[in-house]
């Protein structure tokens, strides 16, 4: 057993790049096992785009649509209640929706692209029940409104903008997602415009 | 002559040997990489065989996808049933049916390549013949007496099998050495075997999707490994310096 | 600042578990003898791809679906919509082969450097044990793509046990849960797949390797490298430090720490096992036709048998000797027997010299036959049977055996040669 001299900078480069090197290896050994958990194409495939016609909604009338296994609302909203909106702006949390709760699109009074239309996710901000549309009697719960959502969980109360009102549990209004007009009739729920 | 071509029983598909009943299977020189073979592979089966033979375990979009189809020409020309773009290419025949009018349900179609190898479809499509004493009119060469017709007909034709008749140790066998084509096919007999050649080109496709993107991040990690293994050797060698 | 904070952290947890100690013991100061060849990478590749399979496992039962009506389909979810799903599959499938060729060549070496004799006996029986957990391990794994050589190598091995007299058809359908391979099995077989076999290989490979660090590993001179104390000379000892729980009361000689030495020597195996691993994972997944079988890319189908029905290529030789006896009872006895009797190779081998390299020429032949045999074994379980293959099966089914008969004749006085008093290593 003889005593070679040990060359120890190169036995130190050596450790230092194997272990670099066997690093970098690990890491994307690491790489199928992490994106295995994205979505699957079956998952994607079932929450893909849903397109809607809205040119049958009544005015008035709330229609219900399955979009990544969450109920979405398409309300045709009618002249009256749009110029209700602005009224209510006091008695609201966040009535110039401040909060990241819609697209850049739907940030405005309204909370969709067009005025009568307003698409939603019709799941409560609190914790995630499905508020119940009251087209004539929401007044039973906020003086003077003529419609609005009410959350039969823990009665939070949003208006026909999704805004939601103040003194409640819900701390955020509902939720806008993403949506575009293809035509005049038709919307694609899911999809921004230019996002193909 | 043209009407009557007898092919060259060299270069005819089924060769039955009269001792094991194994079948000669002529090479599928298929290639994954031709997208126009793939497209025209694709719209063959699901003009041909996808009213009886799903594909059930691939999706529209992934297909479009990767054979570089347009989505909306996707849903116009291949989609057939009501399904949407996302969803599992299967077709709308009742299982059960099915199973009444051909003796078996029809097989899913989709491993089909990797089941049987992509050389038995390619001699399989190649290999149907006149026989009129089976309920579809036709048998084949490497399946006997299949239960299916042959669908692709309105391309090839019917052929009719040329026999060759043995005398093996004192008994008569009968083979079959060609075919001769009736000429009532859309197709000659080289585009036929192309036509095939696409067909069988999109069922390997469909056996394993990934293959290629297998193959090119194989050589990726092949390359990586060889500088690890270099790298380990030297600090290996490095390391026992201390023992020699 | 930072050394004292790491020096801190280690001395807090030392004064609680014996985390040093446990380096020094068994990596540090853990004597190897220095004279290791190509054949002492195994045990630590079986290593790896045991990780490998827990790992990719874990993973893949995420996607999987245990029904009868599932399975076939997740399976092929995974190969497709789930993204890298078809590389965690193909790790997994080519894993399962690489795990028994790795694991065979283990074997291999224990047997032509007499790794099983005294006194490493109880390694040799922990790892036939994990020998024979890892062939259910791998045989109920076989059944969940729940294809038709699933259905049906299921159907055959499960029948085996109808040969036993008496309780044979019952157990049968004990083990089945149905009248046929159903659901039922296929749960069963997932629940011991995925949880009771991976918990019963692990505390095996954990016992293996306690009685291993026991005795220590022997080498291919077959000679300790632990000696009586005061005996060896300085020079033999050499410069490194060992635990004291090995130098205390032996002098040993020609050995080096596990750590850097075979730790870095194991890492170069790694790299040079991995290049042939994923060449097979990449290029050649199905390892043409043996790792994964053409008639399993068909559902399971209790009606229709496919032509030729083959178990795993790991299983032939086993298989082979079955097939190869005309009598189902006697078959299954021997076919049991093939593996029964590996259990007792420590004793059937009454030599008391271990390497084949000082043992007698009869004894190189005794091995040469027996892998000869064993391997003619494998090659004829995967192929049809034909009357002259089940002759020649027959003469290889006695060669096996004939190896266990004649080594216990034999080795009781073989003529060995002279022992080196050190290890040989150039």
């Amino acid at each position: 057993m003889s005593n070679a001299p040990v060359n120890s900078g190169r036995r130190k480069f050596l450790t230092l790049t194997t272990s670099v090197v066997g690093g970098v290896g690990a890491a994307a050994v690491a790489v199928p096992f992490v994106k295995s958990w994205s979505p699957s194409e079956k998952a994607k495939a079932a929450g893909a785009p849903v397109a809607v016609d809205v040119s049958k909604i009544q005015p008035g009338q709330l229609i219900r649509v399955e979009w990544r296994g969450k109920p979405v609302w398409i309300v045709s909203r009618t002249q009256k209640i749009i110029d209700e909106l602005a009224s209510l702006a006091g008695q609201l949390r966040d009535p110039d929706s401040q909060e990241p709760q819609q697209p850049e699109y739907a940030a405005n009074i309204n909370r969709s692209l067009k005025e009568e239309i307003f698409v939603a996710v019709g799941l409560c901000t609190h914790l995630g029940c499905s508020p119940t549309y009251l087209p004539d009697s929401f007044a039973e719960q906020v003086e003077g409104v003529e419609s609005g959502f009410f959350c039969p969980c823990h009665g939070s109360k949003f208006d026909m903008a999704g805004r939601v009102f103040q003194n409640v549990p819900a701390p955020l209004n509902l939720v806008v997602p993403p949506h575009h007009y293809v035509s005049d009739t038709q919307i694609l729920i899911g999809l921004d415009k230019g996002d193909a | 002559m043209k009407k009557l071509m007898i092919a060259l029983v060299a270069l005819l598909p089924t060769l039955v040997s009269a001792a094991g009943g194994n079948v000669h299977l002529d090479k599928a020189e298929y290639d994954l990489t031709d997208k126009t073979s793939l497209q025209n592979g694709a719209k063959l089966f699901m003009n041909y065989c996808f009213a009886c033979h799903s594909t059930g375990y691939q999706r529209y979009q992934r297909v479009a996808a990767d054979l570089d189809i347009p989505a909306e020409l996707m849903k116009e020309n291949l989609i057939f049933t009501d399904s949407k773009i996302g969803d599992l290419m299967n077709n709308s025949m009742d299982k059960k049916d099915a199973g009444k009018w051909f003796g078996n349900p029809p097989l899913d179609l989709t491993l089909e390549a990797r089941l049987r190898g992509p050389d038995w479809i390619y001699t399989y499509l190649r290999s149907f013949y006149k026989d009129e004493s089976r309920p579809f009119g036709v048998n084949n060469t490497v399946f006997k007496d299949v239960g299916m017709p042959h669908v692709l007909e309105e391309l090839q034709g019917i052929p009719t099998a040329v026999f060759e008749t043995k005398v093996v140790n004192g008994v008569e066998h009968k083979t079959i050495v060609g075919f001769e084509s009736n000429e009532n096919g859309e197709m000659s007999s080289d585009e036929y075997d192309a036509a095939v050649l696409d067909l069988v080109n999109f069922l390997v496709y469909a056996g394993e999707p990934n293959k290629l993107e297998r193959q090119n991040l194989g050589i990726w990690v092949l390359a990586f490994l060889v500088i690890l293994f270099v790298l380990s050797y030297l600090l290996k060698k490095e390391y026992w310096r201390d023992i020699h | 600042m930072l050394k004292k904070l790491v020096t801190g952290t280690i001395d807090w947890v030392d004064a609680r578990i014996p985390m040093t100690e446990t380096w020094n013991k068994h990596l540090a100061q853990y004597p190897t003898p220095v004279n290791f060849n190509f054949w002492y990478f195994f045990g630590s590749l079986a290593m790896l791809v045991l990780v490998n399979q827990l790992l990719t496992g874990i993973w893949l039962t995420m996607h999987y679906n245990p029904s009868a009506e599932g399975a076939f389909a997740s399976v092929e979810y995974i190969m497709r919509d789930v993204p890298y799903g078809w590389l965690l599959r193909y790790m997994h499938s080519t894993g399962a082969s690489a795990f028994f060729v790795v694991i065979y060549l283990h074997m291999f070496r224990g047997l032509i450097y007499g790794s099983y004799q005294k006194p490493r006996e109880l390694i040799w029986i922990f790892g036939m044990l994990i020998f024979l957990v890892l062939m259910a391990e791998a045989f109920m794994g076989y059944l969940l793509p729940w294809g038709q050589m699933s259905f049906w190598g299921a159907q055959v091995i499960i029948s085996l046990f109808g040969a036993i007299p008496i309780i044979g058809d019952d157990l049968t359908l004990w083990i089945r849960g149905d009248y046929v391979i159903s659901g039922a099995t296929l749960n069963r077989f997932f629940a011991l797949h995925v949880v009771a076999l991976p918990l019963a290989l692990v505390a095996l490979v954990f016992l293996h390797i306690v009685a291993l660090h026991e005795v220590g590993s022997n080498n291919p001179d077959g000679i300790e490298i632990k000696q009586k104390k005061g005996s060896a000379s300085e020079e033999a000892k050499g410069k490194f430090t060992f635990h004291k729980h090995y130098s205390g009361k032996k002098d040993i000689i020609d050995a080096v720490p596990f750590h850097p030495y075979f730790t870095v020597k194991d890492i170069m195996g790694v790299a040079g096992f991995l290049i042939f691993f994923c060449a097979v994972i990449f290029f050649l997944p199905e390892g043409g036709g043996y790792f994964l079988e053409p008639p399993n890319f068909e559902p399971a189908n209790g009606l229709k048998t496919p032509d030729h029905i083959a178990p795993v290529w790991y299983y032939t030789p086993y298989y082979a000797i079955l097939r190869a006896i005309p009598d189902k009872l006697i078959g299954v006895v021997f076919f049991g027997g093939s593996i029964a009797i590996l259990f007792l190779l420590p004793w059937l081998d009454r030599c008391k010299v271990k390497s084949i390299r000082y043992r007698s020429w009869i004894h190189k032949a005794n091995i040469t036959q027996f892998i000869i045999c064993f391997i003619v074994l494998g090659v004829l379980g995967a192929l049809a049977a034909t009357p002259v293959r089940t002759i020649i099966a027959q003469i290889a089914s006695v060669g096996y055996f004939g190896f266990f008969i004649a080594l216990w004749i034999y080795s009781k006085n073989e003529k060995t040669k002279p022992l080196p008093t050190r290890l040989t290593f150039k």
